[in-house]
């Protein structure tokens, strides 16, 4: 999964190295994939893809077969994860429910960065009544509470299609970048390096691609990792109301069933994975996030080795100045 | 660490000399000689901002319910099962302001109307009870359970975020993953669970509601204690799957923080690590949290919807489920009016916080 993200970028920017274009900058970019953290991530993620591609390979009962013989069993080798109340087989729920939460996650996701990159960047460039409306716009939809907006649009469909949930979970989810990144393209706005730039003559479109949006980088990553699991969030969390038809099998559906059928403590192979399986992906993303932050902030990777290099050498980091006097440094230490 | 510290030196320049430097220096050091001066102009600025947020949520509040199927009246003829005489659809839809024939403009000028006298309508679900009654009953648990839950969540993560950052490299570096995993974990399940351990397992904890259905509401020890024992699993639920955000977000920025050469210098200095930990990496390192903290407030509220219905809390959020379930009109949009007016505030006093931490917003804001 991660061989070719890895790879990539290092042949592409070799091939145009001699010229710096719009292609080397963006596979320079994917280099923020080339460490650990991301790249354990990605894998993480990669599984759950791979498993909602490949589902009807494995999973070994069709998620909604009912077994009334076998009801409410705990994990056997038959059934991997156990059986519900009614004998469906819980470990294909789960594998089935892989591709409604990653389907409507990703779309979701990449309307809402989208969305939120423009606006963000946009307003925080502009000034005057220009930047106030764009705010303003990304204000009203940050007010609309997500959840009960979710539940209209959804009860005006007998039964809404994915691509639908997936607007509504990113019409809902885009302010939040918006407002963090037109902070920050504010604050970058008046740094020094800005002002020599637009003083150099820079036009409006270098100013933004090339001085300032390496700079948003790790907000535009954290804001798309962000969004990404809010989106699975919620809609786990909107399927556990049963605000979406149970025939979108995702986590949240199983976790409704279980809900409802009173399968908390007892039963706890039922409730249990689905829970697990949303942190997985939480934590998959947080981990491609915690990889993005290093690679755009350098200081983000080197404090903490370099903290431990100078601790091996029975330093403190935090003791810039007496840092020299070796016998009082190993006194602060113990 | 402070204790190597022989000669204490103060950070600002107490006796400036005639040709003083810091005269035509930084917007900083006019901010630090202003002290914490209010921004009135910005502050209004910001009001006039939010005024026309809150009307735009307002008017898009008022139009949300009726594109849905299907409406209040609709759905309460339709329970009463042909008890009531046709007649009085129309009578009940002249009530609610839902008259077909009246059109779409003046119910909404109508709309307006009774909203600034405070009038929020008749709440169908709740047998025709004011839906201002409703809400009010409603909304001091919601409002205690989350602004108690941030609140420690944001002081708890940001605290631990910044130690975190300082002894970076340290053994305390494992509490990030702890946190993140945590926080990627839904609030309703993280709550099903406890309940699960804590209350039915362990009996700990009561598994809901706000208290016993025997105890006198009132200012007293027994009922207090009630509460707070039936608050605690709600809130450790909201702090633990919250606060991941808090300490990761601090975390990175101190990193970036601590890197910036004014850290070197007050190190050089001979300033106090637990000065330069607070007043000048931390100091600057929370802007971005309380940027984000109105925002999260928001996610927050959204999220006790779920939250209540799992703990049975009797707040807005259970309102609101049921208020959906019913088509009562009325009083979601009381609830979502309540809502958008409680992120907004919450807006505006993290924006002056802001304000009030960053000179340089401020000064090109006003």
């Amino acid at each position: 999964m991660t061989a070719p993200v890895m790879t990539a970028p290092a042949s592409e920017s070799e091939a145009a190295k001699s010229k710096k274009t719009f292609w080397t900058q963006l596979s320079a970019s994917m280099a923020m994939f080339s460490n650990r953290k991301s790249a354990a991530g990605l894998i993480i993620l990669g599984v759950f893809i791979l498993v909602a591609i490949f589902a009807p390979l494995i999973a070994p009962y069709d998620p909604t077969e009912q077994n009334l013989d076998a009801t409410l069993q705990a994990p056997s080798f038959q059934h991997l994860l156990g059986t519900t109340h009614i004998g469906e087989d819980v470990f294909s729920q789960i594998v089935y429910g892989t591709r409604g939460v990653l389907v409507v996650g990703f779309l979701a996701t990449i309307m809402a960065t989208v969305v939120a990159v423009v606006v963000g960047v946009t307003a925080g460039y502009l000034r005057g009544w220009k930047s106030e409306s764009l705010s303003a716009l990304s204000n009203v939809f940050l007010v609309i509470p997500g959840l009960p907006l979710m539940i209209i649009i959804a009860s005006q469909f007998a039964d809404p299609p994915l691509w639908i949930i997936a607007a509504v979970l990113g019409l809902t989810g885009w302010a939040w970048g918006a407002r963090v990144l037109r902070a920050q393209t504010m604050s970058l706005r008046n740094r020094d390096f800005i002002q020599a730039a637009r003083a150099n003559g820079e036009p409006l479109h270098r100013i933004i691609l090339v001085e300032m949006l390496p700079n948003l980088m790790a907000l535009i990553a954290s804001s798309f990792v962000g969004t990404m699991t809010a989106a699975v969030l919620g809609l786990t969390t909107l399927a556990f109301i049963g605000v979406i038809p149970v025939s979108n099998l995702n986590w949240g559906t199983i976790l409704f069933w279980a809900q409802q059928n009173s399968a908390f403590p007892d039963y706890w192979w039922w409730y249990v994975p689905a829970g697990l399986c949303i942190a997985f992906v939480g934590v998959a993303l947080a981990l491609i996030n915690f990889g993005i932050d290093e690679y755009v902030n350098p200081r983000l990777r080197s404090a903490g080795e370099r903290a431990r290099a100078m601790k091996k050498k029975g330093l403190n980091v935090n003791d810039a100045v007496t840092a020299v006097r070796t016998a009082d440094d190993e006194e602060s230490q113990a | 660490m402070s204790a190597e510290i022989t000669t204490p030196v103060d950070p600002t320049p107490v006796d400036p000399t005639p040709v003083d430097p810091t005269l035509v220096g930084t917007t900083a050091t006019v901010a630090e000689r202003g002290g914490v001066r209010v921004p009135w102009r910005f502050i209004g600025g910001r009001a006039a901002f939010y005024l026309f947020t809150a009307w735009a949520a307002i008017t898009i509040n008022f139009f949300l319910p009726r594109m849905m199927k299907g409406d209040a009246v609709d759905a309460y003829m339709a329970r009463s099962q042909g008890q009531l005489p046709p007649e009085a659809e129309k009578a009940l839809r002249a009530l609610f302001g839902l008259d077909k024939s009246v059109p779409l403009w003046q119910q909404y000028f109508d709309y307006w109307g009774r909203l600034l006298h405070g009038d929020l309508g008749l709440s169908i679900s709740t047998g025709m009870a004011p839906v201002g009654q409703a809400i009010a009953s409603a909304l001091p648990w919601t409002l205690g359970l989350v602004g108690v839950a941030t609140v420690i969540s944001f002081v708890v993560g940001t605290v631990l975020g910044a130690v975190i950052g300082w002894r970076r490299g340290g053994r305390l570096d494992a509490l990030v993953p702890i946190t993140t995993f945590m926080g990627t974990v839904p609030y309703f399940w993280l709550g099903l669970i406890f309940i699960a351990i804590f209350s039915t397992l362990l009996g700990w904890f009561p598994a809901g509601h706000a208290y016993e259905v025997g105890v006198d509401p009132g200012w007293n020890t027994a009922f207090v204690s009630e509460v707070v024992s039936h608050a605690a699993l709600p809130v450790i639920t909201i702090v633990i799957a919250s606060i991941g955000g808090w300490v990761l977000g601090m975390r990175n920025m101190m990193l970036t923080v601590l890197d910036e050469d004014y850290i070197t210098v007050a190190q050089a200095k001979g300033m106090p690590n637990r000065r330069v930990l607070w007043r000048y990496a931390a100091r600057n390192a929370v802007l971005p949290q309380i940027q984000s903290f109105a925002l999260a407030l928001g996610f927050i509220v959204g999220g006790t919807i779920v939250m209540e219905m799992v703990f049975s809390y009797p707040g807005i959020g259970l309102l609101l489920l049921s208020a959906t379930n019913a088509k009562d009109y009325a009083l979601m949009q009381g609830i979502f009016l309540v809502l958008v007016l409680a992120v907004l505030i919450a807006n505006i006093l993290a924006d002056i916080a802001y304000a009030i931490l960053d000179p340089r917003t401020r000064q090109t804001e006003a």
